[in-house]
């Protein structure tokens, strides 16, 4: 162990919902797209799902609004070392989406693409069963832009950088492509609790 | 869009030991620190570095700096730090750390901010988010590189404007709340852009943004409002 002489830090509380390596960014939601925030109107935003699937789709807005709302309530964690407890976004399950395009069984992967060109890639399995959202509501409000508005992917199980803004679609795939920040080095899966932030961890 | 350079796996992966040489005072809350790092692997002007600090009971905060210094072979680099109220990190920088001291860095990290010194560079940053675009500033002066290069600054006042004393022809800086008698002062603006997007070098600027969220979100509509395509402009935002 290297101890930096001098250095006692905050006082240690225990924080049973904070992954190693993070700390507690109170109301602070910072921001850290790396592209321009675009002016996305929900009457121009659409989400697509396509690549090995029995049969692609995209929705519109009032179309993905059609399906049943679902909401998640819990803790998101940026590979930068915040993380934001107690947080609440509503949309619609990503479950909903696939039942509609049915998945190939020789999907094992996805990319996620945003209407900007950001790309994510993640496990198809931290996409399904209850874990991924298609989100459009924060704190009962609409998504502002600068978080990912007019709707974004929403994995909060996973570093944030994989809940793509902007979300635009999935490709799924029977291979890992790596996206935006996996290729600039960082993690292929991104688990906070594993503290997977780049290559390698 | 894709990251400017291929980013090495390996020099990611390992934490190096960071010996504190030398701290030199920027302006009334900004400081600089200089270390040698022993292995590090090098880096490009843009990219950034996990700093961690190790406390007797093994507690470690860690955070993300930018890289100030160029790049050199000697395996030395710099960083410089504004004083955050009650910054568990940046707080022991400013009050406790003296040369010899030691912490660790991990890293170079992300392609994606990175300058190569290829392209013409537009560099337009404010407060603390001049020190990635002073990495460039340093490379592009002490390769004599002639590509294109130009930064845009803004600071609160002369006082608070980091590096202040090393800016050239290159630099435009700007002030928000005081200047200078005869110097203007208010918000980066529009007439502030135009003539750069104007001088239209061989192949384009490719932008380098870096400040708070509100300053990048400002700086980038402004460019893209005189001209400069979505897709050349990279930002770093605080956070």
């Amino acid at each position: 162990m290297n101890v930096t002489r001098g250095f006692t830090g905050r006082p240690r509380v225990h924080q049973p919902g904070l992954p190693p390596g993070q700390y507690d960014a109170g109301d602070d939601w910072p921001v850290l797209s790396a592209e321009v925030t675009p002016e996305l109107a929900p009457a121009d935003w659409t989400f697509r799902v396509d690549g090995l699937v029995e049969r692609s789709r995209t929705w519109d807005w009032e179309q993905a609004h059609a399906l049943p709302e679902s909401a998640y309530e819990g803790d998101i964690h940026c590979v930068t070392g915040w993380s934001k407890f107690g947080v609440r976004f509503a949309g619609v399950s990503l479950d909903a989406f696939l039942d509609v395009v049915r998945p190939h069984e020789s999907a094992t992967h996805a990319v996620a693409h945003s209407h900007t060109g950001y790309t994510a890639s993640l496990p198809l399995a931290d996409l399904t069963g209850g874990r991924a959202w298609i989100a459009w509501e924060y704190d009962r409000r609409p998504l502002p832009a600068e978080h990912g508005g007019p709707a974004r992917l929403l994995v909060p199980h996973l570093y944030f950088w994989k809940s793509a803004k902007w979300i635009a679609g999935l490709t799924l795939l029977d291979h890992d492509e790596p996206g935006f920040w996996e290729q600039n080095g960082y993690h292929a899966r991104g688990n906070p609790w594993q503290e997977q932030r780049y290559h390698g961890d | 869009m894709p990251g400017r350079v291929p980013v090495s796996d390996q020099a990611a992966a390992r934490w190096h030991t960071a010996t504190l040489t030398e701290i030199r005072r920027e302006t009334p809350h900004a400081a600089t620190f200089r270390f040698a790092v022993p292995g590090w692997a090098g880096h490009l002007p843009g990219q950034h570095l996990l700093l961690r600090l190790t406390a007797a009971d093994g507690y470690t905060a860690q955070r993300h700096y930018s890289i100030a210094s160029a790049p050199d072979d000697r395996g030395h680099l710099e960083v410089t730090l504004d004083r955050v109220p009650d910054g568990e990190v940046s707080g022991w920088f400013h009050k406790t750390a003296r040369p010899g001291d030691r912490v660790e860095v991990r890293g170079p990290l992300s392609g994606f901010f990175a300058w190569p010194g290829d392209r013409p560079a537009l560099l337009v940053g404010a407060g603390s988010g001049v020190v990635p675009l002073m990495s460039m500033v340093r490379h592009h002066r002490a390769r004599g590189l002639d590509v294109p290069l130009r930064l845009l600054v803004s600071a609160r006042s002369p006082e608070e404007l980091i590096y202040a004393r090393e800016f050239g022809a290159e630099t435009t800086p700007l002030f928000t709340r005081s200047a200078p008698e005869g110097v203007p002062v208010g918000r980066m603006a529009a007439a502030h852009v135009a003539p750069l997007l104007a001088e239209r070098p061989p192949g384009g600027w490719e932008a380098y943004v870096c400040g708070s969220n509100a300053f990048a979100e400002h700086a980038s509509r402004l460019l893209v409002g005189a001209g400069q395509p979505v897709d050349r402009i990279r930002i770093e935002r605080f956070g």
